[in-house]
């Protein structure tokens, strides 16, 4: 284990010992300056060297000129949180670079044009300057190309400090652009200048470097959007419909790209439909219409979305209708911080809607989830005739994360409980007659059928009002609680359904710690700095909603449990209170509401100091 | 479909009674009671088969109706104002299919406005029945956004605030089928319901129907004495099939046809005006002199099937999209490999 994360911020780094594939790196740019590129490139190149990276982007609600940090984690112990620190900095947004400066550790390295003058600078740093404008000059590239390429500097800056493999840097730029060997070039050219630069100029003071290994081989880097996005075109999406909202949008961009390399058009028509509209509200309408006649039908928003289609979670809820919808979640309330993670959205999408309502809940905590779960998520709602929430956030959802490859999916799509017309002729001979509402099985999960069956009696009128067995408007009392209790009766059935949550028991153990979605990784991390406390935890990650017994076998086995999560008022803990009451004692918060990706030490520090008020 | 009566029947067998629905629960009287007869009648004259219809409803008195006509056909009687996004989803999904959409003033002119300019701007293959009462009749007679200025509620007081008039909004979404009727006006709306049903477009018909409970005063334009005493017809309407007459017998210069796409033709003859609902300027400017002189005109203010419907422009394929199985819906392995290998 590094010294640098285990609670205790290292005071000094020490020069003369080499810190191999295990630091980070912040690229302090501007907003719309192309630094994308640059570093996306940095982290494909360290990644194809067999290296355990992660890219975690904080960038601004703009389009451009605002300032942006880019992180690198790099980590031989395959660690993939963020981090409080990181120890690289490179200084290319001037607005922000005495900032910067100051958030190095001493003994931190400081790459940075060498026309940036430093107002405080420290001389515990150890800075290379580039002289940027210099070696954009020398390439000579179209003026509206100058400031993009001004950022490819640092990365071969960084190539020549940390051993960066080269030829990895060209292979990442060929798969950033296309194989379009032009702009490769271009770009390879400002790398190799201030390659050749670093070379001569600037002798290696500072410990860090990377070295092969081959902890990614076989694996990818994705965002959980586009594996969202692939995973929802993989299980049969039919109708999407969207309304753009940060940091949702590119999970519909990438149905918008890989739809049609995966359901290819046929004499030029398609089997799906992708329908921005003018609102969420309409964008959960034509969902709703489309998942009641019988389509797989989603859309991907986040929390003001979520706000505007409250009434339609209930009408759907109420009326029984299959649709999914993708909550990227980040920081509210109100408009609230646009391109910061939020795990803010449980209870509300829990509860969407009004009167008594209470919705099944995905919540995905890796890539290869965010793949499965759209396919899941379908499956379900068409299984149980109900929404279905999955509620991922802006870290999983825009940052880019390791992952193994995702496989073909090998069951069959779940439809349910649809009766075409045969079926429905074989239903009526068996059973006499049929409601639309009527509990056969006991499962609270009824008969359905869809517009285009062809018997005369396979009609009905859906609605939001109050209906008996049969679909028809009622007032009835009776009819009222009947209809309810089996909504009651579904949902436990649901909670039979959603995927169990991941459950590691350390023997001896007496600390259980809860965590969901994207703090899977910081939790990861804490642990084991816990151990090294001398603090075995064992682990629950749970990854539905509604919560089961599992949860509360879990509760049950610990003596102090604690619950990760990203939002301010416990809104986890709160659901595994009322789970749970009799263990609800037990439980206390380990809650960042920041903004910010969690990091292990403040998972570590946190449960350190609920043991020692203890 | 069989049935056992003697009655008289359309074309596939059908008598009226396969047309009909529940009973009304609305006021004895009402307008809508009116309208729901009518449609009745030209799903029967049209032959349509009730499996082909889906029912599309808001919230409020009209958008009950559904219930009241074709039982055996589905609907879905969705949310205020929200009948557009849900109908838009269902002809996403099954696009062989006739969605029947009954709306009232409130739920299209006030909670529903933006929807409903949307799916116009989109062309969603509907007919969209907006039955215009001025009034709120479940919440007991507040104005609606279609008041007109001067409009007299005994609870709600004088109306002071312009209204907002269905068939303008629609001009200027460019909605290829406008029409305003009167719910005392059998004959034109059976005629104009049977036009609409067989546009491929987005059909919008605004019926002033009136609520004999709140808003029926001799006074209120919304009225049936108001309507009785000055509705001025535009044309006369006689809708008609093409299987039925190959030749249809016209007057050029008092009479013009209008085609449809699938071959059934309008006949409008012309009244008082000289009038051409296949220009659009023409129909925005009747619409404002009407509107200045006080005047209620009916009929078919436009027409222009041109637009691409929303399914078309999504090139979608020709078999509903809800009946796609595994098969269609899943990749291939090797494009998912594909896939997998770009990254």
């Amino acid at each position: 284990m590094t010294t640098t994360d285990t609670g205790v911020t290292p005071s000094m780094i020490d020069p003369r010992v080499p810190i191999v594939n295990d630091f980070s790196i912040v690229a302090a740019t501007e907003n719309g300056s192309g630094s994308q590129t640059a570093n996306n490139t940095l982290i494909r190149a360290i990644f194809k060297m067999g290296i355990s990276v992660s890219g975690k982007n904080l960038f601004p609600s703009n389009i451009q000129g605002l300032p942006t940090w880019y992180t690198i984690r790099v980590s031989h112990q395959g660690y993939t949180a963020r981090r409080e620190q990181a120890e690289i900095l490179v200084a290319f947004n001037p607005r922000t670079s005495e900032e910067d400066l100051a958030k190095l550790p001493s003994g931190g390295v400081c790459v940075h044009p060498d026309d940036l003058k430093f107002a405080n600078p420290r001389s515990d740093v150890i800075y290379y300057p580039l002289p940027v404008k210099e070696l954009v000059k020398q390439i000579n590239p179209p003026q509206n190309l100058r400031d993009y390429l001004a950022n490819m500097a640092y990365v071969g800056a960084l190539t020549e400090l940390l051993s960066i493999d080269r030829a990895e840097i060209e292979a990442a730029l060929m798969h950033h652009f296309n194989g379009k060997r032009k702009a490769v070039d271009l770009n390879l050219a400002m790398v190799d200048s201030a390659i050749e630069y670093t070379r001569n100029n600037l002798p290696k003071q500072d410990p860090f470097s990377v070295a092969p290994l081959n902890m990614t081989s076989g694996q990818m880097l994705i965002d959980g959007n586009t594996a969202a996005g692939i995973g929802s075109v993989v299980s049969g999406v039919s109708v999407v419909a969207w309304y753009p909202i940060t940091p949702s949008t590119s999970l519909v961009d990438a149905i918008t790209e890989y739809a049609p390399k995966l359901r290819p058009a046929v004499d030029g028509k398609v089997n799906y439909a992708i329908v921005q509209a003018e609102d969420e509200l309409a964008a959960a309408g034509i969902i709703v219409g489309a998942g009641w006649a019988g389509c797989r039908a989603m859309t991907a928003t986040s929390g003001p979305g979520i706000s505007l289609m409250n009434e339609f979670g209930g009408l759907a809820y109420f009326a029984e209708v299959p649709i999914v919808i993708w909550d990227i979640m980040r920081m509210g309330p109100s408009t609230g911080l646009p391109t910061r993670v939020s795990q803010g959205d449980i209870l509300s999408a829990y509860y969407l809607g009004h009167g008594d309502s209470q919705h099944v809940c995905l919540l995905p905590g890796s890539m290869t989830e965010c793949f499965e779960f759209a396919g899941m998520a379908f499956d379900l709602a068409d299984r149980l005739q109900t929404p279905v929430m999955v509620l991922s956030d802006l870290d999983l959802g825009m940052n880019n994360w390791m992952t193994d490859p995702f496989t073909y999916p090998e069951q069959p799509l779940d439809r349910g409980k649809v009766l075409n017309t045969e079926a429905f002729e074989a239903f009526l001979a068996e059973k006499g007659s049929w409601g639309r509402y009527r509990d056969i099985d006991g499962d609270g999960i009824t008969y359905r059928t869809i517009l285009g069956n062809q018997h005369p009696r396979a009609a009905w009128l859906g609605r939001g009002t109050g209906h008996n067995e049969n679909a028809v408007y009622s007032e009835r009392n009776d009819d009222w609680q009947r209809n309810m209790d089996r909504l009651t009766r579904k949902h436990n059935t649901a909670r039979t359904l959603v995927p169990a949550p991941v459950v590691e028991h350390v023997p001896g153990a007496r600390v259980g710690i809860i965590a969901y979605g994207s703090t899977h990784d910081a939790v990861r991390e804490a642990r084991d700095y816990l151990r090294a406390h001398g603090v075995e935890s064992s682990y629950m990650r749970v990854r539905a909603l509604p919560l089961n017994d599992d949860v509360t076998a879990f509760m049950a086995q610990y003596d102090e449990v604690y619950v990760v999560e990203l939002n301010q008022d416990s809104q986890m803990m709160q659901l595994l209170a009322a789970h749970a009451p009799v263990h609800a004692g037990k439980m206390r918060p380990v809650n960042l509401c920041d903004g910010l990706p969690l990091t292990a030490v403040f998972v570590l520090n946190r449960i350190l100091q609920h043991r020692n008020a203890l | 479909m069989t049935t056992t009566t003697n009655r008289p029947t359309n074309r596939i067998g059908l008598t009226t009674q396969d047309y009909q629905g529940g009973t009304s629960t609305l006021c004895a009287g009402c307008g809508h009671n009116s309208v729901t007869s009518q449609i009745i009648a030209a799903c029967y004259d049209l032959s349509l088969d009730p499996r082909q219809v889906v029912k599309m409803s808001g919230i409020g008195c009209s958008s009950k109706t559904p219930a009241y006509f074709l039982n055996r056909s589905f609907g879905f009687n969705t949310l205020h104002g929200r009948m557009p996004s849900v109908s838009t989803g269902v002809a996403l999904a099954n696009r062989t299919v006739l969605p029947i959409g009954v709306s009232g003033d409130g739920d299209t002119g006030s909670i529903g406005l933006g929807q409903f300019k949307h799916m116009m701007r989109r062309n969603v293959p509907i007919v969209y029945i907006v039955e215009n009462n001025g009034v709120y009749g479940l919440t007991k007679g507040q104005h609606s956004a279609t008041a007109d200025i001067g409009q007299n509620l005994k609870y709600a007081g004088t109306n002071e605030l312009p209204p907002i008039d269905i068939c303008v909004e629609a001009l200027a979404a460019d909605c290829g089928f406008v029409a305003r009727s009167f719910a005392g006006d059998a004959k034109q709306v059976r005629e104009l319901l049977k036009a609409a049903m067989s546009f491929e477009g987005t059909a919008v018909i605004d019926i002033i129907s009136p609520c004999v409970t709140f808003n029926n005063q001799d006074d209120s334009t919304k009225s049936y004495g108001y309507g009785k005493q000055n509705e001025e017809r535009i044309q006369d309407i006689t809708f008609i099939q093409s299987y039925e007459e190959v030749q249809v017998d016209y007057e050029p210069g008092s009479e013009q046809m209008v085609k449809l796409h699938d071959g059934p033709m309008i006949k409008l003859r012309k009244l008082d005006r000289d009038y051409d609902p296949t220009n659009r300027w023409q129909a925005i400017q009747l619409m404002e002199e009407a509107r200045n002189k006080n005047e209620f005109v009916t009929g078919l203010i436009y027409i222009n099937e041109t637009r691409p419907t929303l399914q078309q422009t999504m090139q979608l394929i020709d078999t509903p999209l809800a009946y796609q199985d595994d098969a269609q819906l899943r990749p291939s392995r090797e494009a998912f490999a594909r896939v997998m290998g770009e990254f």
